[in-house]
């Protein structure tokens, strides 16, 4: 491309030239090269947990995960998307469990702050050396959902329609397995959880 | 490393960008990316939920007065090279990216450079906006601009205003998209309708399952939220055309007739 051509197209864009250069950083991909094309870890979504740990999606690089997304105000699936984590997770042997974390990250920034993924994974029991409970901004909600292809939209009441899912992620980022079975295990996951843990080198 | 790559610019050159951008914002006149204000107001959605019948209340936001062009496009991509086509990931855009473009970063013609960008992926739209300080609009800051004609607010009970929508569908997709330049709708958005499809920040999940809380069926359960989504107006199918389209897309998909604009909400 020309130093002319490059006027040119500046000519036209006027101030979006200079504010496009800000993008950069709200764009994705770190050390693109060395992940697969198809890996979620090209993008780079800054989340907090329920300990107040901040994080980014990419510091899960390297151990397979089971990844869901859920907000904590609803009353049916949500409850139960944790009791169907927890039934997959019993399927395995401690070993297995050892190596596979879980990773909720909610729909709803703006009501599940630090302190309500906290009182959720306290009264759920959930142990926060396995489960990480996370929240991000609103416009980090939606690129990950696109990414983990988890459908979503905001209703006016501040409730959400979603579609829940269990979805596998492998060490290099990779999307390897998903159930949108609720309630027990679905054994065809549980079988491709194995899998991945076995086939993932530590 | 990419997403650094801003911030390593080296500093002469940022400098160099910088006094340009202010130059030009000066010199380019009316080239400039314009945003108009949608107040404020009341809408009925074709997309009613259960939950909220009737009209919605919405806050006021502003909107791309025509939608994002290949040129603008372009420079985007000049300044931001992750979103090359042949650099970009394909977790965020398929095989069809920018293909109607002579090379990675240069348009197809001369005349490329005002009409509107199309085969540009979901995630790229919403990285363009974002670097207009903006997102993609939702569906219904869309539907609520795209509703108006030249002199109303709320034209869609005007048979001939969707006969006229309509004929759009008729044209065949063959011919080259014309520049925009729309007339300007009651709020002074052009091209909503007769020139694109764009993609919104919710495309995905217009259509969900109507009944979430029905336990029985396993297949219902992945669907949580109290609202279930009717479609109202079934008449208005130009419009539920394209939501149907949108529901039938992956953020990564690009296709040669779907493009863009942004929003800027107001806070």
């Amino acid at each position: 491309m020309s130093r002319h051509a490059h006027l040119r197209t500046f000519l036209v864009v006027g101030a979006l030239t200079f504010s496009a250069l800000g993008a950069c950083a709200a764009t994705p991909a770190a050390s693109a090269a060395t992940l697969p094309s198809a890996s979620i870890y090209h993008l780079s979504t800054p989340l907090t947990d329920q300990n107040g740990k901040q994080f980014t999606l990419q510091d899960r690089r390297g151990r397979p995960m089971l990844v869901s997304m859920f907000y904590t105000s609803c009353q049916f699936v949500c409850p139960l998307l944790v009791d169907t984590l927890r039934e997959t997770e019993a399927k395995l042997t401690p070993a297995e469990r050892e190596r596979l974390s879980i990773l909720m990250v909610s729909f709803d920034p703006e009501h599940d702050t630090v302190g309500v993924l906290k009182a959720t994974a306290e009264q759920r029991g959930l142990d926060s050396a396995h489960w990480v409970l996370a929240r991000t901004d609103a416009g980090n909600v939606r690129k990950l959902a696109a990414v983990l292809g988890v459908q979503y939209r905001a209703l006016a009441n501040g409730e959400f329609n979603h579609t829940t899912s269990l979805i596998l992620i492998d060490s290099a980022g990779r999307i390897v397995g998903r159930t949108a079975r609720m309630g027990d295990a679905d054994p065809s996951f549980v079988k491709q959880v194995k899998a991945t843990l076995q086939s993932d080198p530590q | 490393m990419l997403s650094r790559r801003g911030s390593r610019l080296d500093r002469s050159r940022q400098r160099w960008l910088a006094a340009f951008a202010g130059a030009l914002i000066f010199a380019s006149g009316a080239q400039a990316v314009e945003y108009v204000r949608i107040p404020a107001g009341t809408f009925s959605s074709v997309l009613a939920s259960d939950a909220t019948p009737g009209p919605v209340a919405y806050r006021a936001f502003d909107m791309r007065t025509h939608p994002v062009t290949q040129g603008e496009f372009q420079a985007f991509v000049i300044a931001n090279p992750q979103w090359r086509r042949d650099r970009i990931s394909r977790t965020f855009a398929d095989a069809g990216y920018l293909q109607n473009w002579r090379s990675a970063l240069v348009l197809a013609s001369d005349q490329a450079d005002r009409q509107p960008v199309v085969s540009v992926s979901w995630f790229a739209a919403q990285a363009f906006c974002e670097g207009e300080g903006a997102r993609l609009p939702t569906w219904s800051e869309w539907e609520l601009a795209a509703a108006a004609d030249v002199s109303r607010r709320d034209a869609r009970e005007d048979p001939a205003w969707r006969a006229r929508i309509l004929s759009w569908y008729a044209r065949p997709a063959t011919q080259a998209l014309p520049s925009v330049a729309g007339s300007p709708n009651f709020y002074g958005v052009g091209d909503l309708h007769g020139l694109i499809w764009e993609w919104v920040d919710d495309f995905s999940a217009l259509l969900v399952n109507p009944d979430s809380r029905s336990a029985e069926d396993g297949d219902k359960l992945q669907f949580c939220g109290a609202g279930a989504i009717n479609l109202q107006q079934r008449e208005n199918y130009a419009v539920l055309m394209r939501i149907a389209l949108l529901s039938s897309l992956n953020a990564s998909d690009s296709t040669s007739t779907l493009g863009f604009r942004c929003v800027r909400p107001i806070h």
